[in-house]
């Protein structure tokens, strides 16, 4: 018979297969391309395995991650948060007039750190909230809202500093911003709490449904509308978070704060593996994306090449994360 | 008969992953024969279609086309053979032009120069379109035509490519009765020019009225085969389900009150419906039957607050319905709506079926103080509720909806509506695209709840459906109700001369 050939080539295929296709399915597929990145680049790059690289590998790590939480989330309603790199800055040169002696009129009262740090989640919060608003009232694209936004907030940011960055920011607030520690035990409890509402509230719920099917879910009741604009707000909010932290690492309020990091955020989160195209998200994966991206940044960074490579390289492995993602999806397409 | 066959299968048999999904088909259609190819969702005559339109690839046995040995490796392998492949979900670019559309492949072109011969592309175009009856220019965009029109376009498509051997997927599920006539009378000159067609349909009425042959498959088994005069319908459905189901439809054991659930008074919507009244009672199952475009979607559609109306009243349990409450307000009120569009708006298809089903019914699971959700109160919902629709035990909980039949979708869809507890459930064409063994368990858990009290309102295409199932059916036509039977009443001639369209009013 002309077609019992192809059964026999497949038998010789199916172990790998089974085992690829696991691999590509594991929740721990990132962490584990991260480790075999680390052994494979990390003994070339002088000063990679020592405690101060992995404290800074650290710090510059934990801001992105909650920058990254709130993307995430907006990703998983199918929508694009371009937005948050603005909303850092804003937030930054929001929190600094406050807390600074000249502008900001608190003098060195001790409530001047927390009103600084709420006005800057209010601001953040403020603007994701515009943004869910004019998704989900106005129904405009994400991606034309979010880069409105982007470019009004980072000009307004610009113009209300003059384009000076605001320095003499209290020592208790870069105290308390550009600790590791602080940040880090708040970065584990921003990602708790997502975790905790992504998986076991009802509104988590909610935010996979409308990503998979709006129509689908404003039939069976699920208020989508209100569910687009807390996801924004909840970006706004968690970009304002990590704002705090690099403004507390800069010691400065800057209108230009994190300008840079908005193709980290997104490269991050979808090397994670959550869907551009919603329903699919996981604070696992981002938090494994986030830490994928900064190796490479870190070990590059190390080996001191230009950022012009560094940028060609990092855009290669979004590339690659973008192949794999779509891999992913057509294997889950496809259950045996 | 002639010698040489269409087509002839010998001892086909594929598997998926260990699976067996095909075991040793073998049958043959005669040349310009046309075979009713039936059997349940899963029985595997889609795999066995796409390996004939060279789809997928057998694991055993070979194919005869017209007397020669026929082993496509491609789709394209297939139009080049003769064969097409007409699927349900219909394969046009709605952004081009009809024209466009069948010339795709092979666009006429001026001499060798890579411009398009405009009026070469016209003039065969409308050649083809004369063929398939359909009077439209050939420039026309393929979004402006309707469902039965789209469907003369695939059929002329299959024209141009001179097809010997035209496969029909469930060509009718979203054609209105007068198209689905056009489609059966060009079929029927189809079998006259000697085009061999395989017919795929659950609607064995058009089976019986179009087919020679037929082929029930079950668990990818050919479990009978003959010619079509052989076997009578109840014969036909023993086959396909593997026990003779003795009623198509279940017993009823409760019976109607008349205490009103849902009350509608002259609701209307400017050319949508026209002062609609009726009530739904609580036990009772009411059936709206129509025409495609009478309106009963739509109507439908404004009582679960998804379109507006303009004038009218709505009551449920004797409460005004605000007219700007949404599907959320209208669900706490006890409404439930199974859409038409399961694929759109009744699932979220990549999500897992425990997900779909859990949707409509998340906030009885979250507890105070957090409002976060009891996983262990969800699980016993979702395993209850999965055991009351029969839903295949096959699949777990965490597979994505899309894996599974029609008839298995739709039972997740009535699931999830099933655990709000709804008061009245509105169906739309709920048994559309599901298989006769699957639409017998639908049938019984749609009569099951208004056993329980709560009323069905219930819109089908399908005149038996609605005899077997309602206590009463209401006729939609031209936006309007046009008839109002109890089941005392029920005949298939009246409902229907009730559906038909009248002259226009002055």
């Amino acid at each position: 018979m002309p077609s019992s050939r192809p059964s026999k080539e497949t038998a010789g295929l199916i172990l790998p297969g089974v085992l690829f296709r696991r691999a590509l399915g594991s929740d721990y597929f990132v962490l584990g391309l991260c480790v075999i990145y680390a052994l494979a680049v990390g003994p070339f790059t002088p000063g990679f395995f020592t405690p101060e690289n992995a404290a800074n590998l650290l710090s510059t790590a934990l801001p992105l991650l909650l920058v990254a939480l709130g993307q995430m989330i907006v990703l998983i309603t199918g929508g694009i948060d371009l937005s948050v790199t603005s909303i850092i800055g804003l937030c930054s040169v929001t929190g600094a007039m406050v807390m600074n002696p000249e502008s900001g009129g608190l003098g060195g009262d001790m409530l001047t750190v927390p009103a600084g740090c709420i006005a800057m989640l209010l601001v953040g919060m403020l603007v994701g909230t515009a943004n869910g608003f004019a998704v989900a009232r106005c129904r405009m694209p994400p991606f034309i809202v979010t880069l409105a936004t982007m470019m009004g907030v980072g000009g307004f940011a610009v113009w209300l500093t003059q384009s000076k960055a605001i320095n003499q920011l209290p020592p208790a607030f870069n105290a308390l911003g550009g600790h590791t520690g602080i940040a880090l035990a708040i970065t584990a409890l921003a990602a708790g709490c997502v975790q905790v509402m992504l998986n076991r509230s009802v509104f988590g719920r909610w935010l996979y449904a409308t990503g998979h099917n709006p129509r689908t879910a404003h039939i069976s009741g699920v208020p989508v509308g209100g569910v687009l604009i807390a996801a924004y707000a909840c970006s706004g909010m968690l970009a304002a978070l990590a704002s705090v932290f690099y403004t507390g690492q800069a010691e400065t309020g800057s209108p230009v704060l994190g300008q840079r990091i908005l193709l980290d955020v997104i490269g991050a989160v979808v090397i994670g593996g959550t869907s551009l195209s919603g329903g699919r998200g996981k604070v696992l994966w981002t938090i494994f994306g986030v830490l994928f991206l900064k190796l490479i940044d870190n070990t590059l960074n190390l080996l001191s090449l230009s950022i012009f490579t560094l940028t060609i390289v990092k855009g290669a492995v979004i590339l690659l994360a973008a192949v794999l993602d779509a891999w992913r999806i057509r294997v889950a397409g496809h259950p045996a | 008969m002639n010698t040489i066959s269409a087509i002839e299968f010998s001892g086909i048999s594929k598997s998926f992953a260990g699976v067996p999904v095909l075991r040793g088909i073998s049958f043959k259609l005669g040349a310009g024969r046309t075979l009713g190819l039936v059997g349940e969702n899963g029985a595997g005559k889609s795999t066995l279609m796409n390996i004939l339109g060279g789809n997928l690839l057998p694991d055993t046995g070979g194919m005869v086309l017209g007397g020669t040995p026929y082993t496509p490796q491609d789709p394209t392998d297939a139009a080049r053979a003769g064969v097409a492949f007409i699927h349900q979900e219909l394969n046009l670019f709605a952004n081009l032009s009809i024209a466009e559309n069948l010339f795709l492949a092979a666009l006429p072109r001026m001499g060798s120069m890579p411009w398009i011969d405009r009026r070469a592309l016209h003039d065969r175009t409308a050649t083809l379109l004369g063929q398939v009856g359909l009077a439209i220019a050939p420039e026309t965009l393929v979004e402006q035509l309707s469902a039965g029109e789209r469907q003369l376009v695939e059929i002329a498509r299959a024209l141009a490519l001179e097809a010997r051997l035209i496969i029909l997927d469930e060509p009718t599920t979203s054609l209105s009765v007068r198209e689905t006539e056009t489609l059966f009378s060009l079929l029927r000159r189809l079998q006259a020019r000697g085009i061999a067609l395989i017919y795929i349909s659950h609607l064995l009425e058009h089976v019986r009225q179009l087919c020679h042959d037929l082929v029930v498959l079950r668990d990818g088994e050919v479990v009978a085969q003959g010619p079509i005069e052989a076997y009578d319908t109840p014969a036909i459905i023993s086959a396909m389900v593997g026990r003779s189901l003795t009623r198509l439809y279940p017993e009823r054991r409760g019976a109607s009150t008349t205490v009103p659930l849902l009350e509608v008074r002259s609701l209307t919507q400017l050319h949508i419906v026209r002062d609609i009244s009726f009530t739904v009672h609580r036990g009772e199952v009411l059936g709206i039957f129509g025409l495609m475009g009478a309106g009963r979607s739509e109507l439908a559609r404004i009582l679960f607050g998804l379109d507006s109306a303009q004038y009218g009243e709505v009551r449920m349990r004797e409460k005004v319905i605000n007219r700007r409450e949404g599907p959320r307000e209208r669900m706490e009120r006890g409404l439930a709506f199974l859409t038409e569009d399961r694929r759109h708006e009744g699932l979220c298809l990549e999500a897992s079926i425990a997900d779909n089903l859990a949707l409509v019914s998340l906030r009885e699971h979250a507890r105070t103080p957090l409002r976060l959700l009891d996983r262990n109160t969800w699980q016993q919902a979702i395993s209850t509720i999965r055991a009351a629709v029969r839903l295949t035990a096959k699949v777990s909980d965490a597979q994505s909806v899309q894996t599974l039949s029609g008839g298995n979708q739709q039972k997740v869809i009535l699931g999830k509506w099933l655990l709000a507890k709804p008061e009245v459930l509105i169906l739309d064409e709920p048994t559309r695209g599901v298989d006769v063994g699957a639409r017998f368990e639908l049938y019984q858990l749609i009569l099951d709840l208004a056993d329980r009290g709560a009323g069905v309102l219930m819109i089908s295409s399908e005149i038996e459906e609605l005899t077997g199932l309602c206590d009463r059916i209401l006729v939609m036509s031209q936006g309007e109700i046009r008839g109002n039977f109890p089941r005392t009443e029920f005949s298939r001639e009246r409902l229907l001369v009730a559906a038909l369209p009248r002259e226009a009013h002055a």
